[in-house]
């Protein structure tokens, strides 16, 4: 029968993934893939946590989560195309303006 | 039965997470993360959460990754042609620090791991429609609707950001 600890450890190397890739990627658009991979895992805590206690307030908050998720990558995705049109890379390394 | 059909779904999902991030084309990086997601909703059927498995596919499946594969195609990003051809100090500190987040939430699991609960009786019953509507909108009105003003002024706000033009002279 599945355990709970399975699900954990499943939610806990997927966000590792995901910091691995924010950290050696360098085109923001991907990196920006990687941290919606690393809000993915945390959903799938919050919902084997709050299907093994049976209490549905946990899902929920995922779907909350997953609005504002959706708003993020609309706003996200749009400041990413505006550093493109004043820089034409959106090569991490190559935007630098604000970079000490 | 079921615990293969979770570790199927498992290999699938960390599979594709890491195919995501090791690809260099970055069109490929996007499908890999479909597929992440399309076997993280099959997992959430396993739990018995089938109202977020059929929005998992909906919305980020869905909607999110169809905006993202605009944005690639609009943007005409190339590949990281220079990603991984040399070994590179910053590579292997990232697997560190990757590997010390893994071992630290390894732990701490196995900390608590025999107060965790048993499976819930009445598991199947949670995850329904009905008791998520049930909850969605009468316990959690107010914060249902106040969703509906951030997704309106997040289409707005990037409406305003993306037609901005800084001008140079």
């Amino acid at each position: 029968m599945l355990e709970i600890d399975w699900f954990l450890g499943l939610s806990a190397i997927m966000f590792s993934i995901g910091i691995i890739g924010v950290l050696i990627r360098r085109n923001a658009v991907v990196i920006f893939m990687c941290v919606e991979l690393m809000l993915n895992a945390v959903n799938l805590t919050l919902v084997s946590f709050s299907s093994f206690h049976g209490n549905i307030d946990g899902q929920i908050f995922v779907f909350f989560a997953l609005a504002v998720a959706a708003a993020e990558a609309v706003v996200g995705l749009a400041i990413i195309i505006a550093i493109f049109r004043n820089n034409l890379t959106v090569d991490v390394t190559e935007i630098n303006l604000l970079r000490w | 039965m079921i615990v293969y059909l979770f570790i199927l779904l498992a290999v699938l999902a960390i599979g594709s997470a890491l195919a995501m991030v090791i690809n260099k084309n970055v069109v490929n990086s996007a499908l890999f993360l479909v597929i992440n997601m399309v076997s993280l909703a099959g997992i959430y059927l396993l739990l018995n959460a089938q109202f977020l498995a059929v929005i998992q596919i909906l919305v980020y499946a869905g909607a999110i990754m169809v905006l993202f594969l605009f944005v690639i195609m609009l943007l005409n990003v190339e590949d990281e042609e220079k990603l991984f051809d040399k070994f590179r100090v910053k590579y292997f500190l990232a697997f560190i620090l990757g590997a010390a987040v893994v071992g630290q939430i390894f732990y701490s699991i196995a900390g608590v791991t025999d107060m965790l609960p048993e499976i819930s009786s009445n598991m199947a019953e949670i995850g329904t429609i009905e008791a998520a509507g049930d909850v969605l909108y009468t316990k959690y009105l107010l914060p249902f609707e106040m969703t509906a003003i951030l997704l309106t002024a997040a289409v707005v706000g990037a409406l305003m950001i993306a037609q901005y033009k800084i001008k140079k002279g």
